[in-house]
């Protein structure tokens, strides 16, 4: 059970350790030990943050699509589906955040200019303002339930949406032939280590991922309750409103 | 018994005639909306000042026109039923909510074909658009299609968005992010109608399907949809 | 003898606020039930969650027999409500606006005519746009839409607001037939002298729940 004074376990100190480790690993590796690209020098280094950025905030948005549907899925599903599914969210929209800033600093490192209108990158802006949306109708109140069942439907939506804007984006910039070169990801050699240190990137931000979840959703657990409780002392002091 | 078994086309007809009515009788689109859709494009005239990039760019310009004009015919749609409390009289006699849905976002396709038509016309006029008949086909099969899309998703979230304090502000940042394929496909389909720098009209015929896959993507959903987003 | 609303308990909340907060209600068929109560009582809130559109956070209730906590959309069809707003399309005539209510329960031309007949908004008012109606008129038109809907439950938040006095007379014996072809009226109103003429049984609410 959560803790008294916080929403830490045992269980999620020791995630937590092992997440520290495992960057403290990811930025040896990523920043000193492996090798530059041939290319673009020092500034590849920036892949092994971007990367991984957008790969944890794609597992973000399938986790939230999922809690959403299973919460949708049955007439008395428990809450605690749409808590994780409104954290997942939140923490997806910080990841993809990571990614476009990591993008556009890496694309002006390399190219010279803060943003190109690749496939990829546009993609990622309509699905960074797509989840803020989200987050924003999350945010409209209401019981818990109404929050719920509002949210998971545009979860669903949102995800469904999600291919049909990459797939018209990029359908739109194959029509321009200089957007194969925008890509700075795209031309960059793998020798082993930097390959072990990308998955090591992947795998570390995925349990960063799994540990902010962790302790977001049991943080807006608390807040439900807190205002749960919040009901039980209104009530009382709205019967004693009669007969006053 | 009321209501449980009356014809779900039925309840969908009569919301759509009622909307269309509705603007029959106030006449918003005409006074109001469309007067509005063509100063938006005589200030894009304004603002790029250059007869050559206006032709070249027009088909654009015909489809952003279209989408920020979508926003007040939306919101005005959902205010008619929220002035009087009648959507929730219509929560209340039980009526199919997916009927609604079908109902009002028929009524919102016409309306918005009404306008985009006029906004085509007005392009033409402006910036000096020329159309063969193929491309005036395509040119209107592109409305045709782009227009069921954008009244399904339009209708959908303008559901969603609708009536409570601090949600109509909702309503441009998450339905624009939505209608981005519609946006891409419509422009490039009506720039192949157009002709505009040089694209031949079969290039416009892919961009089609993509809108209809658009289309019938989101009639599917939003009937579903509708009922959970917009009730309590 | 038939009940057709039976609450436990139940407690409704609008946002953080409990409106309801912890109401006990049983009605029967054919009652004419008066709730009385201050502003800001529940008396609103109470007469949405029977007609099903305000969903109960705790306590049981039933409606017809159809539960509220798991099918309140069921209930929906067979109750009429009729709130503080008129549920009237401002843009349309009261012709308009009556046809499209009857169609959304495939009443007949007869059943239209004679319901405007009786709430005396046929004639000249029928072609008059509902935005330039006085209050008192919309009510009527309201009204007439309720008895269009055939309601086996008729909920009504201060029907007496805005009639005349003939009007108001209309409305009881409105009220008095529905009951005697076999519906059931729950009121919420402050007209105590009135209402008391007309009500089988009062209720007083209070601070979310029944005194």
């Amino acid at each position: 059970m959560a803790g008294q004074s916080g929403t830490g376990t045992s269980a999620t100190r020791r995630l937590g350790v092992l997440v520290i480790l495992m960057l403290a690993t990811l930025a040896l590796c990523g920043l000193w030990f492996s090798a530059e690209d041939v290319v673009q020098g020092s500034t590849v280094r920036i892949m092994y943050v971007h990367v991984p950025s957008i790969w944890t905030a794609y597992i973000a948005f399938g986790l939230t699509a999922l809690c959403s549907a299973v919460y949708l899925s049955g007439k008395n599903r428990s809450l605690a589906w749409d808590r994780v599914a409104g954290a997942s969210g939140e923490i997806g929209v910080l990841f993809v955040a990571v990614s476009l800033v990591t993008g556009s600093m890496w694309g002006r490192l390399t190219w010279g200019t803060y943003w190109v209108w690749d496939a990829r990158l546009t993609s990622t802006a309509f699905l960074f303002i797509t989840y803020v949306g989200y987050l924003a109708v999350r945010q409209l109140g209401g019981t818990h339930r109404q929050r719920a069942r509002r949210s998971s439907v545009l979860a669903l939506l949102a995800i469904l949406e999600i291919p049909l804007v990459h797939f018209s984006v990029t359908l739109w910039r194959s029509l321009h032939q200089e957007a194969s070169v925008a890509n700075p990801n795209a031309k960059v050699a793998l020798d082993g280590l930097m390959l072990f240190s990308l998955f090591l990137g992947l795998i570390a931000f995925t349990m960063l991922f799994v540990w902010l979840v962790l302790h977001r959703q049991r943080a807006m657990m608390l807040e439900d309750a807190f205002s749960d409780r919040g009901l039980d002392v209104a009530i009382a002091a709205r019967r004693n409103e009669a007969g006053a | 018994m009321s209501g449980t078994s009356i014809n779900k086309r039925r309840i969908a007809i009569a919301v759509a005639r009622k909307d269309l009515t509705i603007e029959w009788n106030s006449r918003i689109l005409v006074n109001q909306v469309a007067p509005f859709a063509a100063i938006v494009m005589v200030l894009f005239a304004f603002a790029l000042d250059n007869d050559g990039i206006l032709q070249r760019v027009a088909p654009g310009l015909v489809w952003l026109a279209t989408l920020f004009s979508m926003l007040v015919v939306i919101q005005r749609s959902f205010t008619v039923e929220s002035a009087d409390g009648a959507l929730d009289a219509l929560r209340v006699a039980g009526v199919d909510m997916g009927a609604i849905f079908v109902g009002k976002a028929v009524a919102l396709m016409v309306q918005l074909f009404v306008l985009e038509l006029m906004l085509v016309a007005t392009a033409v006029v402006l910036y000096g658009v020329e159309m063969t008949l193929t491309g005036f086909c395509e040119a209107i099969v592109t409305l045709v299609v782009a227009t069921i899309g954008l009244g399904s998703v339009g209708t959908l979230y303008g559901g969603l968005a609708a009536g409570a304090r601090g949600r109509e502000t909702l309503l441009p940042l998450l339905l624009l992010p939505v209608v981005a394929p519609v946006l891409i496909g419509a422009t490039r389909a009506t720039e192949a109608a157009f002709g505009s720098g040089g694209t031949t009209v079969s290039e416009g015929w892919p961009w089609i399907g993509l809108l209809l896959v658009f289309a019938v993507l989101f009639c599917a959903v939003g009937t579903v949809a509708f009922g959970p987003l917009v009730d309590e | 003898m038939d009940t057709v609303i039976e609450l436990s308990g139940v407690v409704a909340v609008l946002g953080q606020f409990p409106a309801l907060a912890g109401v006990d209600l049983t009605v029967q068929r054919g009652e004419i039930v008066l709730l009385q109560g201050p502003n800001g009582a529940g008396k609103t809130s109470l007469l949405r969650v029977c007609a099903g559109l305000m969903p109960i956070e705790r306590g049981t209730g039933n409606v017809l027999g159809i539960d509220l906590a798991t099918n309140r959309e069921a209930i929906r069809s067979r109750v009429g409500l009729l709130g503080h707003a008129n549920g009237l399309y401002l843009d349309l005539t009261v012709m308009q606006n009556l046809q499209f209510w009857a169609s959304t329960v495939a009443a007949t031309e007869s059943e239209v005519s004679s319901a405007m007949a009786t709430m005396r908004i046929d004639g000249r008012l029928s072609g008059v746009k509902a935005s330039q109606l006085s209050a008192g008129q919309r009510r009527r038109c309201a009204l007439a839409s309720l008895i269009v809907r055939r309601a086996e439950i008729w909920l009504l938040d201060e029907p007496h607001a805005g009639l005349d006095a003939a009007g108001r007379d209309e409305l009881d014996a409105l009220l008095r037939s529905a009951v005697a072809s076999g519906a059931t009226v729950v009121l919420a109103s402050h007209e105590r002298d009135r209402a008391l003429g007309l009500a089988t049984r009062t209720i007083t609410i209070d601070g979310g729940g029944a005194a």
